[in-house]
């Protein structure tokens, strides 16, 4: 049991790492790691959000869609649910902790169409995972997010201080950056998990 | 009033227009540096000019009546003229042709609005699912704009985002059940990225940015040929892509005995490479320069 958790976890963070090996959530990857606080204020929420939405969507789709047979239907339930969670967690958040929701507040609503959460909540069902297998693929999924965000803040920050060639300034040379870090993590594929 | 000083009247104010339009024209090319302000900023003379295509008219009649009788007046109106009118002639032929080559170039929602980088980076290993997204995602798109612009005057301000992601979710549901039963192989390559086109930012920014206050005909027009953009982006990517790593051309081999491919490139990292060096060329391209 442990080792099976361990073994979902280390891959979803590593080895097919959301960013770097699956692309999702390149969006706001790209749009908020230019700071290390925002990359980690991102990925907090979305760390908060992705492992509620994997539990809640799991409920949903074993326990309300299958029954119903209406199975087809889950991608328009899925993105409601999702987009519920995120307003429900910001007044959540607002009313107990308002310290977290200011750290969080602007970072929660871009969740919404943060194709990570809706793409976790789909794998989690493609890759027919049990509800604490999936929500341990659900965190660890998000964690390797921030991992990714965080990293990649910190490339962000030299690239500011250099001089580009005017075509690659902005996004090109990001990506460029994002290749190379993409690179490091490929070296992650090779790992042997015993499960 | 006599006819030379009707003529002279005339020849001013085609000048003016004249000017006008090209302040207008240099704006439009300065304003391409945000992604959805020139769309914003173009978008309210439009339904007005479908509205009431007599106003224009009406006011240059009434223009011309006024501007003889007085003189000492002469230059208020003037002046809205030149706020005003320019835009309106400038748009009218040409209207959907521009709505067409913004959607294919200048406002390229893949290279130059760098929306929806998820599908683009995941599903470009090889031409035939470059194409398969783009055509997925484009008929989407036309759907949920005629859909949306044919709602635009019935969803309530508040909710609108909440109900155009139920409109974008239904056609993204149709299209992959369309794609399951008709193209499965090709429904399985793509596989999880096929539901996801609900997230593309694409989709959402041109419902909101244009479909939501423009009439069927444009806002289909746009979905068309933002979907287009779309495709021709994943096209580009996805041919470099599958010729440099895997040396074949839609499933078909070119490289043996010519050049080794190189693996790298359809793996993640050469996605983020190719894609970078894509946007690169086309800010050359258009000159468009991005400061840090």
């Amino acid at each position: 049991m442990i080792a099976e958790f361990f073994t979902i976890s280390l891959t979803a963070i590593l080895i097919e790492n959301y960013i770097f090996v699956k692309f999702l959530g390149i969006c706001p990857f790209l749009g908020v790691s230019k700071r290390t606080d925002t990359a980690l204020g991102m990925g907090l929420a979305v760390v908060f959000t992705m492992t509620l939405s994997s539990a809640i969507t799991w409920l949903l789709y074993n326990y309300v869609l299958l029954p119903l047979n209406i199975a087809y239907l889950k991608t328009i339930a899925f993105i409601l649910v999702i987009a519920a969670l995120v307003q429900f967690i910001e007044l959540f958040l607002k009313k107990t902790v308002p310290a977290l929701y200011k750290a969080l507040g602007i970072y929660l609503p871009l969740i919404t169409t943060n194709c990570a959460v809706l793409g976790s909540a789909l794998l989690i069902i493609q890759k027919d995972y049990g509800f604490f297998p999936g929500l341990v693929f659900g965190f660890s999924s998000a964690v390797g997010f921030m991992l990714a965000l965080i990293l990649f803040s910190f490339v962000r920050q030299r690239i500011e201080d250099t001089d580009i060639l005017p075509a690659f300034r902005g996004l090109p040379i990001t990506l460029i950056a994002a290749a190379l870090l993409s690179m490091a993590f490929m070296g992650f594929q090779g790992l042997k998990l015993p499960f | 009033m006599s006819d030379g000083k009707r003529q002279r009247l005339d020849k001013l104010l085609g000048g003016i227009l004249q000017k006008g339009k090209r302040t207008i024209e240099k704006l439009g090319k300065n304003v391409n540096k945000s992604t959805l302000r020139p769309q914003k900023t173009e978008k309210p003379p439009r339904p007005r000019k479908e509205a009431k295509p007599g106003r224009g008219k009406k006011t240059e009649k009434a223009r011309r009546t006024q501007k003889p009788e007085k003189p000492v007046r002469a230059k208020k109106p003037e002046k809205a003229v030149r706020a005003k009118k320019p835009k309106r002639p400038g748009r009218g032929g040409q209207g959907l042709l521009a709505v067409a080559r913004d959607g294919l170039i200048y406002q390229n929602p893949t290279l130059v609005q760098l929306l929806g980088m998820c599908p683009t980076l995941a599903i470009s290993t090889s031409l035939k699912n470059g194409v398969g997204m783009g055509l997925a995602a484009t008929a989407v798109l036309l759907g949920s704009n005629i859909m949306i612009s044919l709602l635009r005057k019935f969803i309530p301000q508040k909710v609108r985002i909440a109900a155009y992601i139920v409109i974008i979710a239904g056609f993204v549901t149709v299209i992959d059940m369309l794609m399951g039963a008709y193209l499965p192989e090709l429904s399985k390559s793509l596989g999880v990225y096929i539901p996801l086109i609900v997230v593309n930012c694409i989709i959402l920014a041109r419902a909101e940015a244009f479909a939501s206050s423009n009439n069927v005909l444009r806002s289909a027009f746009d979905g068309l040929f933002m979907g287009l953009g779309f495709t021709v982006a994943l096209i580009a990517l996805s041919s470099v892509r599958e010729i440099l790593g895997s040396g074949s051309i839609f499933g078909i081999d070119i490289a043996t005995g010519v050049f080794p491919p190189a693996l790298m490139i359809v793996l993640p990292p050469g996605g983020f490479l190719v894609l970078g060096f894509l946007i690169a060329l086309m800010q050359k391209l258009l000159g468009k320069r991005e400061g840090n």
